[in-house]
């Protein structure tokens, strides 16, 4: 059994022992119709205008149909036979599922924490062992983490709470913004999310104000599960900025295989909002059976002028990806940036990329795509980049490269460029490259193991895109891409 | 105990017999030179002492300081002690220098059940080692051979095998695509390096090198076969009269 095998497994047993239980939960029958959109936002107590929402983009969605253009295969989904809301569990519930200590951890989990390099006083909280969160403030000198952050983020005004509470607390934020980038009607998996979305976060960082952390250092540690159908809103307002990372390199499991999110960002005037991802959802097993379907929708707007939006992924999970991160460049001067690795191995079906839409003037967009092939994997780079008739002097930079490794997998290229104003300059640049002998017999003839001869030879491939994360999380990074890519040698 | 021994060594790659029988027997504190024509099996002979996947050994034996050097995947015969110089470095982009040779030291210490060396005590011993080879700093942060010259990826090697200290350094034309002054620090290099407790091997087609390096053992190799040795005189004498007289000569 091959490493990846054995990790595979470790964590599938661990998802079985985290859910084991026969504490009954509230979960609403298979199937949907207006009904069960009701029901959602009934039992999430939400006001008139929310449930109005929500039906209209279910009557839109009934009038689609799934999209096929993107370059992946899967079994045609019954959205009739999937459920649509389970209540959360209480603190009860989770307790009574959770791993008394991380002794009771499958060591091998704790393994890939280790090989990770995820600092140690938060993998109790990942591995879901019981109160480890209150662990987790001890070692934080027993000051409570979670409160300190709120209270820092409360004193600068900023407001971050789950999407739920923004609907409770803010309505009237959420009434102006939600929908305004990503429109209920927009695609067939936005639709679905508008109808039904669970839960999610929601960001607002007021005039002139600079978030005084990153959001990723709270969110890593308390991020509930949301389900399903997350939604995000982020809105900076005019001068501020915000850094928020979204998810973990550990791996992550999910009873749902259907994961259909929306994300939209909004920048006002002279904004600055960086969002990054690191996404490690399941991606099925070696054969290619089981793993999430991950068909994400994220948008940025940058609505004021000199405003700038930078997208970062790292996306390594995931039976098949589907998700292009965009920006819509409204403002004169705004600027959009992507900077994506993608890896897939073993049977992944990864369709990424970007849209960049220039609408406003002198705005610049840049692209930096990396895609990493290995086993059977198929790997697309999608990407369309709009110069509106409006954007005098745009600039754009493409860039994007596709690694191989070994003789079974697949890199595509799919680039659009419309360009409707003729003072545009629009730059694209692609290679394809192989791991080739030549380097792995090099490094190894330096000492350098297979496995870390081609690590380095990836990291070196994916170093411009690194160098956009967080610090932390870039060597974190770094490590998801070995701990993926095993198996993939010799 | 010789350092290296090799003996009827035997080497096809794609079913077509390359190596036809070598011997070859180097001993610590010696410098070898082998000198051949084109298609002889310099560089076949090199990979397949580095260990390269797709040449197979049909006949003979390689001990390498006691170990059956056959039996060893690549990095190990680096951590035992043989450094490879290669005829043409390649391109990893986007991997500092700085960053391969520490990796690479430190693959030896732990190896050697040594700890990792400290950032400060590395730093300092390659910069000088740097300036020794007439290089800039700015070179240790660049990409491993990316838009190297031709010269700078040879120092480059040369670079690696002062800090790597290996028992044994195979260096694969090392003197080609070198201008004079280029020649001249790469030489420097090399006899820094000499000593008791090492052997070194220099694979070369001219005998040019051969006049900053002096050799103890010459030998020619043909079609696959050490034709002929001698000391360092017959070097001067394939400069001087071509392969053709010294292979009729054998033959």
């Amino acid at each position: 059994m091959t490493e990846t095998q054995e990790l595979e497994q470790l964590v599938k047993r661990e998802y079985k022992y985290g859910f084991t239980t026969d504490i009954e939960q509230e979960i609403i029958p298979p199937g949907l119709d207006e009904d069960v959109v009701r029901m959602i936002s009934a039992k999430k107590k939400e006001p008139e205008f929310m449930l109005e929402w929500r039906l209209s983009a279910f009557r839109h969605w009934q009038t689609m149909t799934e999209p096929e253009w993107a370059h992946v295969h899967y079994p045609r989904i019954d959205y009739q036979a999937l459920s649509y809301y389970a209540a959360p569990k209480s603190q009860e519930e989770l307790d009574a599922e959770a791993p008394e200590s991380l002794d009771d951890v499958d060591p091998k989990l704790l393994e890939t924490y280790e090989k990770l390099g995820i600092p140690l006083h938060e993998r109790a909280a990942l591995a879901g062992v019981k109160g480890a969160n209150v662990a987790v403030d001890a070692v934080f000198d027993s000051v409570s983490v979670t409160t300190t952050f709120k209270e820092k983020l409360a004193e600068a005004g900023v407001i971050f709470c789950s999407f739920s509470e923004a609907v409770e607390n803010h309505p009237e934020l959420v009434k102006k913004y939600l929908g305004t980038v990503v429109p209920q009607g927009d695609n067939f998996f936005a639709a679905l999310n508008s109808a039904v979305f669970s839960d999610g976060s929601f960001v607002y960082v007021p005039k002139g104000v600079k978030c005084p952390m990153e959001l990723s250092t709270y969110f890593r540690i308390n991020a509930k599960n949301t389900g399903q159908f997350e939604r995000t809103l982020i809105i900076a307002e005019e001068g501020a900025s915000v850094s928020y990372l979204e998810g973990c390199t550990a791996p992550q499991r999910d009873e749902n295989q259907l994961h259909a999110a929306v994300v939209e960002l909004v920048a006002l005037d002279d904004a600055e909002i960086k969002y990054s991802t690191v996404q490690n959802w399941y991606p099925g097993d070696e054969e290619g059976k089981g793993g999430i379907y991950n068909f994400v929708t994220k948008r940025g707007e940058c609505r004021g002028d000199r405003s700038k939006i930078t997208w970062t992924q790292v996306e390594a999970g995931s039976a098949i990806t589907w998700k292009y991160p965009s920006c819509v460049l409204k403002g004169d001067d705004s600027v959009g940036e992507f900077y994506s690795v993608a890896v897939g191995n073993n049977y992944q079906q990864i369709d990424s990329g970007t849209k960049m839409i220039h609408l406003g003037k002198r705005t610049r967009s840049t692209i930096v795509s990396k895609g990493i092939s290995a086993g059977h994997a198929e790997n697309a780079y999608r990407g369309l980049v709009h110069i509106g008739k409006t954007a005098t002097d745009a600039r754009n930079f493409t860039q994007c490269d596709s690694l191989l490794i070994g003789d079974r997998c697949g890199a595509h290229t799919f680039p659009y460029i419309e360009a409707k104003n003729a003072s545009a300059q629009v730059e694209h640049e692609a290679t394809t490259s192989k791991v080739s002998d030549d380097q792995m017999f090099y490094l190894r003839s330096r000492g350098l193991s297979e496995e870390d001869a081609m690590n380095m030879v990836v990291s070196g491939f994916c170093k411009d895109v690194f160098n956009e994360l967080p610090m932390e999380f870039a060597v974190e990074a770094q490590a998801l891409l070995a701990v993926s890519l095993e198996g993939s040698v010799g | 105990m010789a350092l290296l021994e090799i003996k009827n060594l035997h080497a096809e790659i794609d079913g077509s017999e390359i190596l036809k029988g070598i011997d070859l027997t180097v001993n610590a504190g010696e410098v070898h030179a082998i000198m051949g024509p084109n298609g002889s099996g310099k560089s076949t002979l090199c990979h397949v002492l580095g260990g390269r996947d797709g040449y197979e050994v049909t006949q003979g034996t390689i001990t390498f300081d006691g170990h059956d050097l056959l039996e060893m995947e690549t990095e190990e015969r680096a951590i035992a002690g043989m450094l490879l110089g290669f005829q043409h470095p390649v391109e990893i982009p986007g991997v500092k220098n700085i960053y391969l040779l520490k990796e690479a030291l430190n693959a030896k210490r732990e190896a050697q059940g040594l700890e990792e060396i400290d950032t400060f005590t590395f730093m300092k011993q390659v910069r000088e080692l740097v300036a020794s080879m007439d290089m800039d700093d700015a070179f240790l942060h660049r990409g491993v051979n990316a838009g190297f010259s031709g010269g700078e990826k040879k120092r480059n090697e040369i670079l690696q095998m002062l800090l790597l200290e290996p028992k044994l350094a195979l260096l694969d034309e090392t003197d080609s695509g070198l201008d004079i002054d280029a020649l001249k620090v790469v030489s420097d290099g090399i006899n820094r390096m000499r000593g008791e407790a090492r052997g070194i091997i220099l694979v070369t087609h001219y005998q040019r090198l051969l006049n900053y390096v002096e050799p103890d053992m010459v030998h020619v190799l043909y079609k696959g076969k050490i034709i002929k040795s001698g000391d360092k005189t017959l070097a001067h004498r394939l400069e001087a009269e071509g392969y053709q007289e010294i292979l009729q000569e054998a033959s």
